[in-house]
């Protein structure tokens, strides 16, 4: 059985209460951190670590933290983002309503690492049952003395509040995020300034998501040198993957870093292989917002080493033969998948949630949907396909936020990889417009 | 005591060299170039969402976005990413392509394709034709063909009150009528409903626009989406004259513009600058009451700067340019630039240096001419 960190207590019953966690050593590290450490020496710790974002983006954490101004007499902020709403990803979800107390331990270690009084956690509007669970386990922490007023008689002050989003996934972007806390629409921000000198109400603030702040529990309690043990090169520790589409069990996956996607994908310890006799056809690795694969790139690189679930080894090659990490959201596709049909229900999903505040994200996302809807429905020519590359390369960089590239990328890899199922659809609009008709070209099936 | 002078930042702007203050925008030092040698006007990158009076506009059209060939003096590495520079701030030693990078005009051209996307193409029956910043920008910048088959977004009409015409399906989601009803009236009726392409300005249940500084929010609009009731399909822009005028106002400065057809006062508007921008905010008093001759201190004709058919034959025959196809030669045969060139600071000699090259460049061009 490979290391868990962050599960490693899930499949204890009752796990969600503060005497059962705690039974099971939890808020130890929240009384080493507080009682016998100093806040610089936990950031130096989560340096230490190595461990990256887990939101998707994979910057440092360690290095966002030392990038927090640090004004005299101006409040600083940590906000959880919990609004995981990305197609295909779930994990944080999971891990908030299967053992909420990690999330809550690590807000108070990270929170007293960076000097907040006041901390946030920012949960998607319809998991109002996981915003239920962790008020309750806020309110229990809060009776243990572990929240509020001078924790474990440190003098240390945090208030914790959970604050449901409006339902919008735009505001799982940072900036949009504390615009939306703040009250008003979820647009992102320009930037700079980055949160770290002016975010939530103008103030420092540090935007993490739930799987990197709960990661601090372990840091905190093993220390930063061995977190940064586990997993490869620059991709240490554990990360949550949740596995979905084409395989024999779906569901949230804990995985050391550096584990071979082959094994991910195959072992009965983890998704158990493609469905029964069926074959891969392509994989979306980190939530519908990163390229898709082609099954032939999916367990070696292009250089014909084993592919790896790291950031370097996901991203080698750059989008012409990788993809990324992003969020952990794996979804296979085997051979019954038309890829024309689900870039476009990724891309109608983009422009959906495009916030609108910028030309080429607003006008862009529906362009390509609409045009992904004709080519679907039999209606498209062969030159919507070099329009839509055309289009997607117009939007990529050069919007506020990544949504613009979150909608481009999709689109642009499906056509660099399977081009030929796209023009199939243009040459064969009878077939391709049949329920469960798809493009059975050899090039795309391994 | 010797005097203090604030360090100065120097940047280089499509090869001309300028020393703007530290917090200067790139779109500023821009401007502030073309200032001082107004042949340079058309380097200023084009901002539709951009509005300098407005705190906090600017980023959202992308129309600007301008590439940083070196992001400082310490730093030289370039920037990864186009950057829009109506807000973002120089760093000394910066070095911007606008016009002379092939990537920015081709991004720009895209940007009018976007905006142009889901805009009815109903300028002929627009009463902002002749002063529409989208117009300009699709001429300048844009091309001729359009690649988009689908139909355009269209959305039902709204009553916002007697003066003000919301024709939502022109809108480009600018926000800056938002920003004006924001910062310089009481209270803010309207603003951005839904999202993605669905977004639309529109009020609260129909609600009317009714404070006494709303009818700003026509001069700010960039497009046709807000428009003066009282003044609609009364005129094309072009056939009529702009008057500078001012009177006494308890509640705004009372510096207007008066557009008269023969005798007629028939729009009056705040005063612009050459960017466009509105110099002061001025009442719905003085914009919608007071359209008589008698009601105002005539000071003289307006003076039209900005390229516009408003002045075209009217005041300066050289107003609007013809498309710089010597700058699109320039800019396929662009060479890096040499940064061992000492910075020329002060205006007039930029000026003249400017008048020489442009003269050079006509001389060589006439001769080519001949020659051919």
């Amino acid at each position: 059985m490979a290391r868990k960190i962050l599960l490693e207590h899930a499949h204890i019953a009752g796990i969600e209460t503060f005497d059962t966690y705690r039974k099971n050593g939890g808020y130890e590290a929240l009384e080493k951190a507080i009682k016998t450490m100093t806040p610089e020496a936990v950031v130096e710790e989560a340096k230490k670590s190595g461990v990256r974002g887990r939101g998707g983006a994979g910057f440092p954490m360690g290095m966002k933290w030392g990038f927090l101004a640090k004004p005299e007499g101006v409040p600083r902020y940590l906000v959880c983002n919990a609004d995981e709403s990305e197609p295909g990803t779930f994990k944080d979800h999971y891990l908030m309503k299967t053992i909420p107390h990690l999330l809550i331990e690590g807000m108070i270690i990270s929170s007293f690492a960076l000097g907040a009084n006041k901390s946030f956690i920012y949960v998607r509007g319809e998991l109002m049952y996981v915003i239920q669970i962790l008020e309750k386990a806020i309110a229990e922490a809060k009776a243990k003395g572990f929240l509020g007023k001078n924790i474990l008689g440190s003098g240390y002050d945090l208030e914790l509040v959970v604050h449901p989003g409006g339902g919008a996934y735009i505001c799982g972007e940072e900036t949009a995020l504390l615009e939306s806390l703040e009250g008003k629409r979820g647009n992102p921000r320009n930037k700079p300034p980055f949160p770290a000198v002016k975010g939530l109400y103008q103030s420092p603030t540090v935007v993490n998501n739930v799987e990197s702040i709960a990661n601090m529990v372990w840091i905190i309690n093993n220390g930063g040198e061995a977190y940064a043990s586990i997993g490869i090169g620059r991709s240490t520790g554990t990360k949550l993957i949740s596995a979905s589409g084409h395989i024999r069990k779906p569901g949230v996956y804990e995985i050391e870093l550096g584990l071979s996607v082959d094994e991910f994908m195959n072992s009965d310890e983890y998704c158990g292989g493609i469905r029964e006799g069926h074959h891969l056809k392509a994989l979306v690795a980190g939530g519908s917002s990163v390229p898709i694969i082609p099954a032939r790139l999916v367990y070696k690189t292009a250089n014909g080493e084993d592919r790896l679930m790291s950031y370097e080894s996901l991203s080698d090659g750059g989008f012409a033969t990788g993809t990324m990490l992003g969020s952990g959201g794996f979804i296979v596709f085997d051979e019954t998948a038309c890829i024309v049909r689900n870039t476009w229900n990724f891309s109608r999903f983009y422009h959906h949630e495009s916030c609108g505040q910028c030309s080429p994200c607003r006008e862009g996302t529906g362009w390509m949907e609409k045009v992904l809807h004709r080519l679907e429905h039999g209606h498209g020519h062969m030159r919507d396909i070099d329009l839509l590359v055309d289009v997607a390369k117009k939007i990529e960089g050069n919007t506020i936020c990544p949504l613009g590239d979150a909608a481009a990328w999709p689109v642009a890899s499906a056509i660099r990889h399977f081009r030929d199922e796209f023009e199939w659809h243009v040459t064969h609009p009878a077939e391709a417009t049949k329920p469960g008709a798809v493009y059975m070209g050899e090039a795309v099936l391994i | 005591m010797e005097d203090i002078k604030p360090q100065l930042f120097k940047i280089t702007f499509d090869g001309i060299e300028v020393e703007v203050e530290p917090g200067t925008t790139i779109m500023q030092a821009a401007r502030r170039i073309a200032e001082a040698d107004a042949s340079q006007g058309h380097l200023v990158p084009p901002a539709m969402c951009y509005y300098k009076p407005l705190e906090g506009s600017g980023g959202k059209c992308r129309a600007c976005l301008v590439r940083v060939a070196q992001g400082s003096a310490k730093d030289t590495r370039p920037m990864p990413k186009l950057v829009p520079s109506c807000i973002t701030q120089v760093q000394d030693g910066m070095v911007v392509e606008n016009v002379t990078n092939p990537a920015v005009l081709e991004e720009r051209k895209a940007i009018v394709e976007f905006l142009l996307l889901n805009h009815p193409l109903d300028c002929p029956i627009c009463d902002q034709a002749g002063e529409c910043h989208l117009q300009d920008f699709a001429y300048e910048h844009g091309s001729s063909n359009q690649r988009y088959e689908e139909e355009r977004r269209t959305f039902e009409k709204h009553d916002i009150g007697p003066y003000i015409q919301l024709h939502m399906t022109r809108c480009i989601l600018c926000y800056r009528c938002v920003y004006t009803a924001d910062q310089i009236t009481e209270k803010r009726v309207h603003g951005v409903l839904g999202r993605g392409d669905a977004a639309e300005i529109s009020t609260y249940i129909e609600k009317a626009i009714d404070n006494d500084f709303s009818g700003n929010v026509i001069d700010v609009c960039p497009v046709g989406a807000l428009t003066d009731k009282t003044y609609r399909f009364k005129n094309r822009v072009w056939f009529s004259k702009p008057v500078d005028a001012h009177r006494d106002c308890d509640k705004c400065s009372g510096h207007v513009t008066l557009w008269y057809r023969g005798e007629e006062v028939i729009r009056v508007t705040a005063r612009k600058n050459e960017w466009g921008e509105v110099q002061e905010f001025i009442c719905n008093t003085c914009r919608f009451e007071k359209k008589k001759t008698s009601d105002w201190v005539i000071e003289g004709p307006t003076k039209v700067v900005r390229s516009s058919v408003v002045s075209a034959n009217k005041y300066r025959a050289d107003t609007v340019k013809k498309p710089d196809f010597a700058l699109r030669l320039a800019n396929s045969q662009y060479k890096p630039i040499d940064d061992s060139r000492p910075f020329i600071t002060d205006d007039e000699t930029i000026r003249q240096l400017s008048i020489e090259n442009n003269k050079k460049a006509n001389e060589r061009s006439l001769a080519e001419n001949s020659n051919n």
